[in-house]
């Protein structure tokens, strides 16, 4: 199969309080980027369709789920299904596991950004926000040691600020910022990525 | 010069082929990113700090390997895991299977073996249990033994009997167990036409003609030519218009081996072989 992987990725993880603050990225991201988006939000439905559809509403950027050995296409926001874990390979391909829950979350923030990190080494960027429990913490420490950018949503912007205060008890991220300078840095992001291409 | 990531990468190739020589399991067919996870995982559960350290063990300690075998399988399911598929199999599919004298339904990855209880549940409300033969494999001989006695916590009962009467179960789910204390045990007439047996569907070939083969949330650890490969034996198994059901989020759509099959329920993942071969 030819690679039609991006090259780069931007990698985003929510739990409890983030869908609003999704939306309202997404709402700031370009239709196209030569970067591929990846979310992992935890929820407890299975309809993974009506997620895509509720997350696409206000989003230029296409929004898909994210499908066992497709590739991690460029100027795509990809969704982990609903009770399945999200991971990517050395290919740049997603796979799917129905392993154990990790931090009680099935899919789990870690078990991505921790096979992403694997794929993408420096060309990932993690994005950590609102959630009540740990999960991410250990990926974006992943992203970071394989020399990665980490970005966490401070605590004091966040509905729930557990999760961005657990990221930030292990790691020191290169920006902790309100959901506003957020989607400015991560607009320009996505286009300088493609421009560097 | 190697990084730690390069290194682990190294030494789950090394793992891998060190339980295939000394033991036959061949697991360097399944996607790398999960199976490192439960390589790695494995290795914090027998105290060891990195997957390297597993090799001698694997080569040494052949009273490991069940377990061994048994963490790298992890299994998992749920009495009618998804009622919508088996809602399905009831309205679409067992209908045209009552018209075969003889059925053969082959569960390939029986883990538990829930899934195995939940359709010969199905077979006994349709009246077809006593002209099907079940086969049930996997290549994880603790989890079958385990099946075999079909004794599982209570502490799921209620989401179970919901998951029944989705299903579109006619009687009660506890008319098909015994609660004793935090347990159930499946009533035996259940598995009167079953078979539970040993085969690796990496190494292992086609052993009977079947009508159905259910195999949910396996092949999502293949890589795509293992997964091509299984569908192929499935193939080969299945007579012309037998069913093939897999799970919620597995698709034919970048195998190869999708030729052969055709769509009933997309939603359902439930799939038929063509009645011609092309």
């Amino acid at each position: 199969m030819i690679d039609q992987g991006a090259t780069s990725v931007l990698l985003m993880g929510g739990s409890a309080g983030s869908l609003p603050v999704l939306m309202d990225l997404f709402a700031a991201f370009p239709a196209t980027s030569q970067a591929a988006v990846v979310l992992c939000l935890h929820t407890a439905s299975r309809d993974s369709a009506n997620l895509c559809s509720v997350l696409g509403d206000r989003s230029v950027m296409p929004v898909r789920e994210a499908t066992e050995h497709a590739p991690v296409a460029p100027g795509t926001i990809h969704v982990a299904s609903g009770d399945y874990h999200l991971l990517i390979e050395q290919d740049k391909t997603f796979a799917l596991s129905y392993d154990d829950p990790v931090h009680y979350s099935r899919p789990s923030i870690d078990v991505l950004f921790e096979s992403a990190a694997e794929a993408f080494r420096d060309n990932a960027l993690g994005v950590l926000l609102s959630g009540a429990n740990q999960d991410g913490a250990a990926g974006l420490a992943r992203i970071q040691a394989l020399g990665g950018t980490v970005v966490v949503q401070t605590p004091a912007s966040a509905q729930a600020p557990q999760m961005p205060s657990a990221a930030l008890a292990v790691l020191t991220p290169d920006m902790a910022e309100s959901p506003c300078e957020l989607a400015r840095y991560l607009r320009a992001w996505l286009i300088s990525e493609g421009a560097q291409e | 010069m190697m990084d730690d990531m390069a290194l682990e990468d190294a030494a789950l190739d090394l793992f891998v082929s060190a339980l295939r020589a000394r033991h036959g399991y061949d697991f360097s067919g399944y996607a790398p990113a999960s199976l490192k996870r439960r390589v790695q995982q494995l290795a914090r559960d027998l105290q060891m700090p990195n997957i390297g350290s597993l090799i001698p063990r694997v080569l040494y300690e052949p009273q490991l390997m069940d377990d061994i075998v048994a963490r790298l399988s992890v299994p998992v399911s749920d009495f009618f895991r998804d009622p919508e598929v088996f809602a399905a199999l009831g309205r679409e599919v067992l209908p045209v299977l009552a018209s075969y004298p003889r059925l053969n339904i082959w569960h390939a990855g029986v883990a538990f073996g829930e899934e195995v209880y939940s359709m010969a549940i199905m077979l006994w409300e349709a009246g077809l249990m006593t002209r099907s033969q079940i086969y049930a494999t996997d290549l994880n001989d603790r989890a079958l033994e385990k099946a075999q006695e079909g004794i599982f916590s209570s502490d799921n009962l209620a989401t179970y009997e919901d998951n029944y009467r989705a299903a579109g179960g006619t009687a009660q789910l506890a008319d098909y167990y015994h609660a004793r204390y935090d347990l159930i045990r499946m009533r035996r007439e259940l598995l009167s036409s079953a078979v539970f047996a040993h085969h690796n569907l990496v190494t292992d070939g086609v052993f009977a003609e079947t009508h159905l083969i259910l195999c949910r949330n396996v092949m999502i650890y293949f890589s795509q030519p293992l997964k091509n490969r299984v569908l192929e034996l499935f193939a080969g198994s299945l007579v012309r218009g037998g069913y093939l059901v897999l799970g919620n989020r597995e698709n034919l759509h970048l195998s190869s081996a999708a030729r052969y099959f055709e769509t009933v329920s997309d939603n359902n993942r439930i799939y038929r072989l063509k009645r011609t071969r092309q």
